[in-house]
């Protein structure tokens, strides 16, 4: 079996954080991430950029209909989700167009965060 | 050269600077603070020798300079490796008083990108006053009736949205332009009506916006010409604008198009939107939605007085666009037309139809509407009634005023 899990947390909390804290998390995320790494049970793993740059994508009569901000449908829950390279927002949101489940329901496109070489190391443990 | 005329030049030249910078040296804020930097160093010089024969270019130059310095002292504190590759490329950058194409397509890349759609609408027309008309923080808040600090928050978010969710600094590519391009026209339509008519408070129009809207769609027919939908749009809000002198006594009550002295419209104003329309008109492809409007706006504008006006053609292109780009606004003023040919009764029907079937639902215009209607079929209560709704439903208050004198006149 496979399982993905899905990380919630408030980000208001996240911004107050203080610097200290943060490494500390983040010390604590890189630990976490070589056990299952070690352990054969990691598959992949981001953390995302905040809800306020997410877009959300439908289609609609055939038309890409694009919404500021995070998925807030209430009625509808995640049912998958693709993990794209793509050369920019523009590119990305053509991508989630052509997702079949985006005629039905909703796509939300969200960048992945990327770690400056000192965050990963500090991820990783070795700093 | 005064302090007013350099700010001037500041106002003028802002947008497209920006947009040069931003290209140039890659990021939104950086690119803000580097100009802000250029124009500090413009006021300290400028007075006392001469200004430069391309102001542009000397603050491009300069702010570009100021952002490689900024970079060089980011590098010194930690070393990256990608800001290095920037910079590289920053220094290899040609400076950009050549080719003037490059640089009417760095002003289309900043308004694409401020009004991308993976912005909510008020997020576009905010960015874009900021950066593309380059009004200051305070000023765009005011136009959205936040605080300044609301307003800053918002833009902060945007450009870290365009920074962070990869929103290209580009003119989309051709198969999606002119969806793309209807998005950026809603944007300058959306400024331009809040300046017609404004929302809410105690003035009917706010001058500014309107003016920030002509120069945008100006603009944008300088960098996109030939293309109708543009120069409808430009046509269109000229000659509504043309009337303003008429629309308002100087108590800042509402003088409605019956009643306007059509000596006070902008003659001049007026013979460019009709040469706009015309031209749009006669660019080939199918019946474009402003273009139409702007020939209803041209009508009114050509009449010699209200009871004159072509009011069949005016119906019948109304119908047109009720089938090219049907909405709530269009079947009210088409139905205010029908008042005119066909009698008020006729056209109450019409409203009531539409109303029954849901498509006016929490429409603000619509009581006051149909009160007119009521008033001239001689049905004083319900007019009544329905003038006390359209005052109930309107924040603006010489609307209230205007609904306050019709309900008077009944009252007589």
């Amino acid at each position: 079996m496979q399982y993905l899990l899905m990380i919630y947390r408030s980000e208001a909390e996240l911004f107050k954080m203080n610097e200290a804290d943060r490494q500390k998390m983040s010390a604590e995320y890189g630990t976490f991430t070589q056990s299952i790494i070690q352990s054969g049970q990691f598959k992949a793993g981001d953390g995302l950029q905040p809800s306020t740059t997410a877009t959300t994508v439908r289609v609609r009569e055939g038309k890409v209909l694009t919404t500021d901000g995070p998925f807030a449908e209430t009625r509808e829950q995640l049912g998958g989700y693709y993990l794209v390279e793509a050369k920019d927002l523009d590119a990305a949101i053509a991508i989630a167009g052509r997702i079949p489940g985006a005629r039905e329901g909703s796509i939300e496109v969200r960048p992945i965060m990327i770690y400056s070489p000192e965050l990963v190391q500090a991820r990783s443990g070795r700093a | 050269m005064t302090s007013a005329e350099i700010e001037k030049i500041f106002r003028d030249e802002t947008g497209r600077a920006l947009a040069t910078l931003i290209r140039l040296v890659g990021d939104f804020d950086l690119a803000e603070d580097a100009l802000q930097e250029a124009f500090a160093a413009a006021l300290e010089r400028w007075p006392s020798t001469e200004v430069p024969a391309n102001p542009r270019a000397w603050l491009v130059n300069v702010a570009r300079n100021k952002a490689i310095d900024r970079i060089r002292r980011q590098i010194s504190f930690r070393a990256k490796e990608a800001e290095l590759t920037h910079e590289a490329q920053l220094d290899a950058e040609i400076l950009p008083e050549e080719d003037s194409l490059v640089l009417d397509d760095d002003m289309l890349r900043l308004i694409f990108t401020c009004c991308h759609p993976s912005f909510a609408t008020e997020v576009q027309v905010a960015l874009t006053l900021r950066t593309v008309c380059g009004l200051s923080t305070a000023q765009v808040a005011r136009a959205f009736l936040v605080s300044e600090e609301a307003m800053g928050q918002r833009l902060v978010r945007a450009k870290q949205k365009i920074r962070l969710a990869g929103i290209p600094y580009q003119v989309p590519e051709r198969d999606a332009l002119s969806l793309r391009l209807r998005g950026v026209l809603a944007v300058i339509y959306l400024v331009f009506t809040e300046g017609y008519v404004a929302t809410s408070g105690e003035a009917l129009m706010r001058p500014d916006l309107a003016r920030e809207a002509i120069r945008l769609a100006r603009l944008l027919d300088t960098l996109m010409p030939g293309r109708r939908e543009v120069k409808g749009l430009l046509a269109l809000i000229l000659l509504h604008d043309a009337r303003r002198a008429g629309r308002e006594t100087k108590g800042g009550d509402i003088v409605l198009l019956e009643e306007q002295d059509r000596t006070l419209w902008d003659q001049a104003q007026i013979a460019e939107g009709l040469r706009l329309v015309e031209e749009a008109l006669q660019l080939p492809g199918r019946a474009e939605a402003y273009a139409v409007q702007a020939a209803i706006a041209a009508l009114h504008a050509r009449a010699p007085n209200f009871q004159d006006t072509d009011w069949k053609q005016i119906a019948g292109l109304y119908e047109v666009l009720l089938r090219i780009s049907p909405s709530p606004v269009i079947e009210l003023n088409h139905a205010a037309a029908v008042s005119m040919v066909d009698g008020p009764a006729r056209a109450l029907d019409l409203i009531d139809a539409l109303q029954a079937r849901g498509g006016l639902d929490g429409y603000e215009l619509l009581p006051a509407v149909r009160a007119d209607l009521l008033r001239r079929l001689g049905r004083h209560q319900a007019a009544r009634e329905a003038y006390l709704a359209a005052a109930a439903a309107t924040q603006l208050e010489p609307l209230r005023r205007l609904y306050a004198r019709r309900l008077a006149e009944l009252d007589r």
